[in-house]
């Protein structure tokens, strides 16, 4: 019961890499197939953690109890995917509208990165002035 | 008897359809979405009642009994969380009808405002109330769903981006719950929270470990913990002031709700969890360093907010009674406090027309009340007494000293260190923006953007809600003594998880 499919293994493993890769792109389109790729890897994973030996469909009086497969993961897998139907739904939506304001979907620098990077130029500038005033002091 | 369980999750559920339906009548949308929130308060009353005289209340979802089906478990933590979140989400809810009305007159009603509302509602309690690893999931689904649409509503150019980062981050972190859910699934085989609590202490130690540092990241990013808060001072800010104020007062308390509830509950741990107190204490003081350098004043309240996340992890580190009972205190200090804040904070924005405290001056004479307003709930973040988060402080303080660990001693150094950075931020705004000269309202920059709004009109609606709240900050103060009592009970009822485990595996349906 407890030995894990290396095939299934191998392959989740691939869509968590691909899902996360994805996820760290600068494209929000990118970043929205990354989470459609990972959440068909949490899918799969619910999936195997019911077992991966082939069950008789688990209805009562259809086959005997011991050689049902678990309902509970395809239970839970299948709300799962509802759930990521429609916030996918919602984010292209969102991705849409994105595009329709900026004209582009290229994700935003973070606010305080911005704030240090111009916090940086403004010194950067200020040493060069003072520079100057040394260079012109020195040649007087 | 314990049918009044499910009241608070399946009427906001039915109420929201209702709201869509009479979308076009405004007035029927607001008293309905107050009279539901106010029958929920009752209820949870009851149910508060009820958990602490009589025990943990269950209710089994379709009758199927508890490993197997769903348990909605009020115990005496759930109801005292979701009473006080149900009155920060009614006044908040008169606020917003307020400022409604002051904006666009009495006849017209956003359509999806209302019935989105109530669903966020629902999500909560039923995020508080579920004794079901696989529902908390759905629960936090069904609350961050109603969240990205509030944040996202009416968005403008410059707002799009902020409410993009919430939905991707949450959508992310909501990917690793699902597969926390399937790892926990494939080590136990279950997803009841009582019954998993005894299927992990059959497993080797390594998994176990594995699986709880798990469920820390996965709560950990919906509460904000330092590092994984960066999403939380981006994306809060950008919404209009009621929006903000529950999202800020609600969300991240039921993720640490939902992390006190599965690490105490499903583990076993001595007290003191030194992982915890470290992270606790980074997340103090990256947060309260971050409110000191903002300008923005919404800004510097959601650093505050992640700041004031630490202290509760904080007794979580702590492990023990005295701690959790600080926890508690703390988070039903912190929901009223936090959603106060950032009403005042809107109040402060329509008088002023801007967020930047650089800007600001005088209000404490062009608006005594709202002066009066901010400082209550001001004085109680920072711990001062006699108000409510002195209180939770000092049972924090405590426990801290109570570890007895070099490293405990540190951490409750921290707390006060961060209790002191508090009050300079919050000093700070209050000499920035009450006292000094008093300036003319900035006009605002864009009309079409709901967000900045320097018109300095306030409806009664508006101020009388913030008062509401302003009072309920007082009266946890005032009722500090019972609160405590129960916190402390609920705390012990924690730690054992006894009462919780025979409420719902032990066939007893307790009502």
């Amino acid at each position: 019961m407890n030995t894990v499919n290396l095939t299934m293994a191998i392959v989740l493993g691939g869509l968590y890499a691909t899902g996360f890769y994805l996820l760290l792109q600068r494209s929000l389109m990118r970043v929205l197939l990354g989470i459609v790729i990972l959440g068909h890897g949490a899918n799969l994973l619910l999936q195997l953690a019911g077992g991966s030996q082939a069950g008789r469909p688990p209805m009562l009086g259809d086959a005997p109890i011991e050689r049902m497969a678990d309902p509970l993961p395809q239970a839970m897998a299948l709300t799962a995917i509802v759930i990521t139907f429609a916030l996918t739904t919602f984010l292209l939506a969102l991705a849409y509208r994105a595009w329709q304001l900026l004209g582009h979907d290229e994700v935003q620098d973070d606010v305080e990165d911005r704030r240090i990077r111009r916090l940086e130029a403004e010194l950067a500038e200020a040493d060069e002035e003072t520079e100057r005033e040394l260079d012109s002091e020195a040649t007087r | 008897m314990s049918e009044l369980v499910a009241v608070p999750v399946l009427l906001p559920l039915a109420a929201a359809g209702l709201s869509m339906a009479f979308g076009r009548f405004a007035d029927v949308q607001r008293l309905l979405g107050l009279l539901v929130l106010g029958v929920i308060v009752v209820d949870a009353a009851v149910l508060l009642y009820f958990a602490d005289v009589h025990g943990p209340l269950v209710l089994h979802l379709g009758g199927w009994a508890a490993p197997v089906g769903i348990a909605l478990v009020a115990d005496r933590l759930a109801a005292l969380l979701l009473l006080i979140s149900v009155i920060v989400m009614f006044a908040v809810l008169l606020y917003s009808i307020g400022q409604r009305i002051t904006d666009y007159g009495r006849g017209t009603a956003s359509t999806t405002f209302h019935p989105i509302y109530l669903v966020l509602c629902s999500g909560v309690s039923l995020a508080y109330l579920t004794g079901d690893l696989f529902n908390l999931f759905v629960a936090f689904e069904i609350m961050l769903a109603s969240s990205y649409v509030l944040i996202n509503r009416r968005t403008t150019a410059s707002r799009v981006r902020a409410g993009m980062t919430y939905t991707i981050v949450s959508l992310s972190s909501s990917v690793l719950f699902l597969t926390m859910i399937g790892l926990v699934y494939a080590a136990t085989g279950t997803v009841n929270l009582a019954d998993l609590a005894l299927e992990m202490g059959q497993l080797p130690p390594a998994p176990v470990r594995a699986l709880a540092l798990l469920m820390v990241i996965v709560f950990g990013v919906k509460s904000a913990m330092v590092p994984l808060h960066f999403w939380l001072p981006d994306s809060y800010p950008n919404a209009p002031a009621p929006i903000t104020a529950i999202l800020a007062a609600l969300l991240t308390k039921v993720g640490i709700y939902a992390m006190i509830r599965t690490q105490i509950l499903v583990f076993e741990r001595e007290p003191s969890w030194p992982l915890m107190l470290t992270l606790a204490m980074a997340t103090m003081i990256v947060g309260a360093l971050g409110a000191l350098a903002q300008n923005d004043l919404n800004r510097m309240l959601s650093f505050l907010l992640v700041s004031h996340i630490g202290f509760m992890l904080f007794g979580l580190g702590v492990y023990d009674i005295a701690g959790l009972t600080g926890v508690i205190l703390y988070i039903v200090h912190h929901i009223t406090v936090q959603a106060t804040l950032f009403l005042v904070s809107g109040l402060i924005t329509r008088y002023t027309g801007t967020v930047a405290l650089s800007r600001m001056g005088g209000l404490a004479k062009i608006s005594p009340l709202v002066a009066v307003l901010f400082a209550v709930p001001a004085l109680s973040l920072a711990g001062v007494p006699p108000f409510s988060g002195f209180v939770a402080k000092l049972a924090l303080l405590r426990s801290g000293i109570g570890v007895g660990t070099v490293w405990g001693y540190v951490a409750t150094g921290v707390v006060v260190l961060t209790s002191l950075l508090t009050l300079y931020a919050v000093a700070r705004v209050w000499s920035r923006a009450f006292w000094g000269q008093v300036r003319d309202p900035e006009g605002d920059p864009d009309p079409t953007d709901e967000l900045v709004v320097g018109t300095g009109d306030t409806s009664p609606g508006m101020v009388r809600a913030t008062g509401v709240l302003v009072l309920s900050t007082v009266l946890v103060a005032a009722l500090a003594g019972p609160l405590a009592e129960v916190s402390r009970r609920a705390a012990t009822d924690l730690i054992t998880g006894e009462a919780y485990r025979t409420a719902v595996l032990g066939g007893d349906s307790g009502g």
